[in-house]
């Protein structure tokens, strides 16, 4: 293993990072089973954080309380520097199902969260047609979801969230419940966005492949009770040709020794 | 249903079903049952009159009437017991017993409660028709995938914009319920009638039987089937667009 492969960062964190999300000491049990023990992680501006972890390690109800969805047992979440525990228009999330309307065209469905907010018509159509194109939907506007692929539905997903304008994007999953070749191409996109969109994204997953691809930080957390096992930051070129990256060296490495660290957890 | 290989219109057996009632009329075997022929000359000179006219006109506002209070009341208690536990809880014993209970051993009770007239079987309709609607309001609130909630909470939705959610996404059992309750409320409206025995149809059924007028009896009988498969009918026209609508939910 090269040092350059990736960079570990102490669970600690350094005081001086910018983070525009901050978790202190969250904790959430369900009944007996202890989700969450004393969660501690900062979250950079402008980068995107996975939360990696085997099923039952609480990445997704870590990134549930961050939305405000779900109230923790202890700790508190901060964003921009200010306390938070509701939804916040700061924050924007994308669900493992899409949960769109299903009697909605794509264009209602993009435009939602504006019309929530009480945005004239004009003005939220026009958002939303800019984000249907940023996200590769150009020509479905006037389509409703059940004519849509899994990937395609996500895509509307994930266009609501960017129309809204939310300095935080949350994606639970966003990808298992698409097919393996839509999954690729959209791992590409998202890389692409993340570029010219300049937003902090936290991305919940359980596949290696998929957070060392695409993220600029890995939180790896450990199950029953979930806690913060070890934080990395792979250092991997996505400027080129995505295909290469899947047979780059570091990113190789850098999957093998996330699986050799999660390993002990597979029964 | 298929023939000798041929496929053959589901209205064919009904066509069927007219020729048997035909000739088993011809043959004259019983005063109850004159011939279909008969009983269709019978139902066009019957819609002529105006008793069969006032009649219709008062069973129909009665109908209308009484659907309409079970629906403004059915659907949003069948919310309230899908969101509510608690509602759930008080409610839930008493709709399931109504819902499958013989209701027609109430409409006399209804009759003491509002007296001959009108008001009892408006009531009838209501206690036919709303159970059902209830218990399908429910399931279908209940059906609604929790993501759909999460995602409207984590927008920002308001209280009001939150329960438009709901009704739309509960909206495809909202509509089956009401169909099955349209076509309990015919029963209601018929029982409640019949039982009053003075308004409506009901006087008109007690007249054609009292008096052996059997051709008329059959006909207001066809024309009551009619109605009630009409309606069910267009309902499910709608909700079979509605459908479509729900077509993707997860």
């Amino acid at each position: 293993m090269r040092n350059a492969t990736l960079r570990k960062v102490p669970t600690e964190q350094p005081a001086m990072m910018d983070s525009i999300v901050e978790v202190r000491g969250i904790s959430k049990s369900y009944g007996n089973v202890e989700a969450l023990r004393s969660i501690d992680l900062d979250f950079p501006r402008g980068k995107l954080t996975s939360l990696l972890g085997p099923s039952g390690c609480g990445k997704t109800t870590l990134l549930k309380i961050i939305a405000g969805l779900i109230e923790p047992d202890g700790g508190k979440v901060s964003v921009n520097g200010r306390e938070v525990s509701k939804p916040g228009p700061e924050r924007a999330f994308v669900f493992q199902d899409f949960a769109l309307l299903p009697w909605a065209t794509v264009l209602r469905n993009v435009a939602f969260g504006l019309e929530l907010r009480g945005r004239p018509v004009a003005e939220r159509e026009k958002v939303a047609r800019h984000y249907i194109a940023e996200v590769g939907l150009s020509g479905f506007e006037d389509k409703y979801p059940h004519e849509l692929s899994g990937g395609m539905r996500q895509r509307v997903g994930l266009a609501r969230a960017l129309s809204v304008d939310a300095d935080v994007l949350l994606l639970d999953e966003p990808f298992s419940a698409v097919d393996e070749q839509n999954r690729r191409k959209f791992q590409e996109d998202l890389i692409r966005l993340r570029t010219n969109q300049n937003k902090t994204f936290i991305f919940v997953t359980h596949s290696i492949e998929e957070a060392v691809y695409i993220s600029d930080r890995i939180v790896l957390l450990s199950p029953r009770p979930g806690r913060v096992s070890q934080i990395i930051e792979p250092e991997i070129d996505r400027s080129v040709d995505p295909d290469r990256i899947h047979r780059d060296k570091h990113y190789l490495d850098t999957v093998e020794e996330i699986w050799q660290g999660l390993k002990q957890y597979v029964d | 249903m298929n023939l000798f290989g041929y496929r053959v219109p589901m209205m064919a057996s009904l066509l069927v079903w007219c020729v048997i009632w035909e000739i088993v009329g011809r043959l004259d075997l019983m005063l109850m049952l004159p011939p279909f022929t008969e009983v269709l000359q019978a139902a066009v000179g019957l819609v002529q009159t105006a008793s069969w006219q006032s009649a219709t006109v008062t069973t129909l506002r009665a109908f209308v009437m009484g659907m309409a209070l079970s629906i403004v009341v059915g659907v949003p208690l069948g919310i309230l017991m899908g969101r509510v536990k608690l509602a759930d809880e008080l409610l839930g014993m008493w709709v399931s017993i109504f819902s499958s209970a013989p209701l027609s051993a109430l409409v006399p009770v209804l009759m003491i409660l509002f007296g001959f007239g009108e008001k009892t079987i408006v009531a009838a309709v209501f206690l036919f028709a709303i159970w059902i609607i209830v218990l399908d309001t429910r399931a279908g609130v209940r059906h609604i995938s929790p993501s759909l909630l999460e995602m409207a909470r984590s927008y920002g939705a308001s209280k009001w914009a939150l329960y438009r959610i709901i009704l739309w996404a509960a909206l495809p059992e909202i509509l089956a319920g009401i169909r099955l309750g349209l076509i309990r409320g015919v029963k209601g409206v018929v029982i409640g009638q019949l039982l009053v025995a003075i308004v409506g149809y009901g006087a008109l059924f007690e007249t054609f039987s009292r008096n052996f007028r059997m051709a008329d009896f059959w006909a207001l009988t066809i024309i009551l089937f009619a109605f009630a498969l009409l309606i069910a009918e267009l309902i499910e026209r709608l909700e079979a667009k509605v459908e479509f609508y729900a077509g993707a939910r997860q």
